[in-house]
């Protein structure tokens, strides 16, 4: 039996040879990778700015919240952090359990006398510059448990409070407003001393 | 679903052990003198068909007058039930003998009775504040805590 009976048309696989000769021919030097526009680009690439402004950029863009939930505004903030409010759209979404990793503490709930020192040490654990938002009644004043015997009146007794965020708890549009105006409280800050 | 034994049932049948040491006994509850507290629920505990070995809750309650202390025994082999209640009449001093000895689940309750509401337990290991912190001033579950 002849071969061509077996497997007929003998043509294809002539031509398949063809076409892979062709294009070892064609292809024996690399094509140029397309960057022909970006030496002018990189020409016109420069921005100016002042470093309080790009340094602020920096900062507020990306603030790491610390956890400090003693309470149930954490519900809420969890909320917040979840995909409906989702604070990934201000780099926020990474909550860090190591305060040496974190520059805002969102207190999310009632601090008793007897919590208060690890607090008060988480907070000096965190780097500078580091930012406290008071989230709830319970964070700003010690809520309905101001009178207790047990609870510390307020966060601002024992670390110092940038923003404070009412609301029992807040609902997760005004823990994000509190955030917008943290943000705009850190755009004013400057890396010069105070008063120099 | 677990039965409550009946105090009166059970005062009856303690009267001859410890004449003098049950001083009231209702429906549901032993009223026990607080001398004879640990004697009796060390029977309560041991004694065969009562069988309370099981300690499952301790809380005490400030009537001005008085503090009581209510002990909710359970038997896990009969499926059964008591209260025991004990009184202390000094408001400067209130004392009771510990149950550690019989029940280990005391340990904590007992020290969160002395951190709250003030009553010391004679012969606890370990009596200390277990909720609030040392140098904490009073025992806040006091009708007389400001």
């Amino acid at each position: 039996m002849e071969i061509d009976e077996v497997y007929p048309g003998g043509e294809l696989d002539k031509l398949e040879g063809e076409q892979i000769n062709s294009l070892i021919a064609q292809s024996q030097q690399p094509i140029p990778d397309p960057d022909e526009w970006l030496d002018e680009e990189l020409k016109r690439n420069i921005l100016l700015t002042s470093v309080d402004a790009i340094l602020d950029w920096g900062r507020r863009s990306s603030l790491w919240p610390v956890f400090c939930f003693p309470a149930c505004c954490a519900f809420e903030f969890m909320t917040t952090a979840a995909s409906r409010f989702d604070i990934s759209r201000f780099g926020m979404e990474i909550v860090r359990a190591s305060p040496r990793q974190a520059d805002l503490m969102i207190t999310a709930g009632t601090l008793t006398w007897k919590m208060a020192p690890q607090v008060k040490r988480i907070y000096d654990q965190m780097a500078e510059p580091k930012w406290v938002l008071a989230m709830g009644a319970c964070a700003i004043s010690g809520g309905i448990f101001r009178s207790s015997y047990s609870v510390v009146p307020g966060y601002n007794r024992i670390i110092p409070v940038d923003v404070y965020v009412p609301g029992c708890p807040p609902r997760p549009e005004a823990l994000l407003y509190g955030i917008s105006m943290l943000h705009k409280k850190i755009a004013k800050m400057s890396i010069a001393p105070k008063g120099k | 679903m677990t039965v409550a034994l009946s105090g009166k049932e059970i005062a009856a049948r303690l009267e001859k052990q410890f004449p003098g040491g049950i001083v009231e006994s209702g429906a549901d509850s032993l009223l026990v003198k607080a001398e004879s507290l640990l004697e009796i629920a060390s029977y309560l505990k041991s004694t065969r068909g009562l069988d309370l070995d099981y300690l499952t809750a301790i809380t005490a309650v400030d009537f001005l007058d008085y503090f009581e202390v209510d002990y909710l025994l359970t038997s896990l082999k009969h499926n059964h039930c008591l209260l025991v209640k004990s009184r202390c009449y000094d408001r400067d001093n209130p004392t009771l003998p510990s149950v550690v000895s019989l029940w280990r689940g005391a340990d904590f309750q007992e020290r969160e009775i002395y951190d709250l509401m003030g009553i010391s337990f004679e012969g606890h290991p370990n009596l200390k504040r277990i909720v609030l912190w040392e140098g904490f001033e009073g025992h806040p579950l006091r009708k007389d805590f400001l």
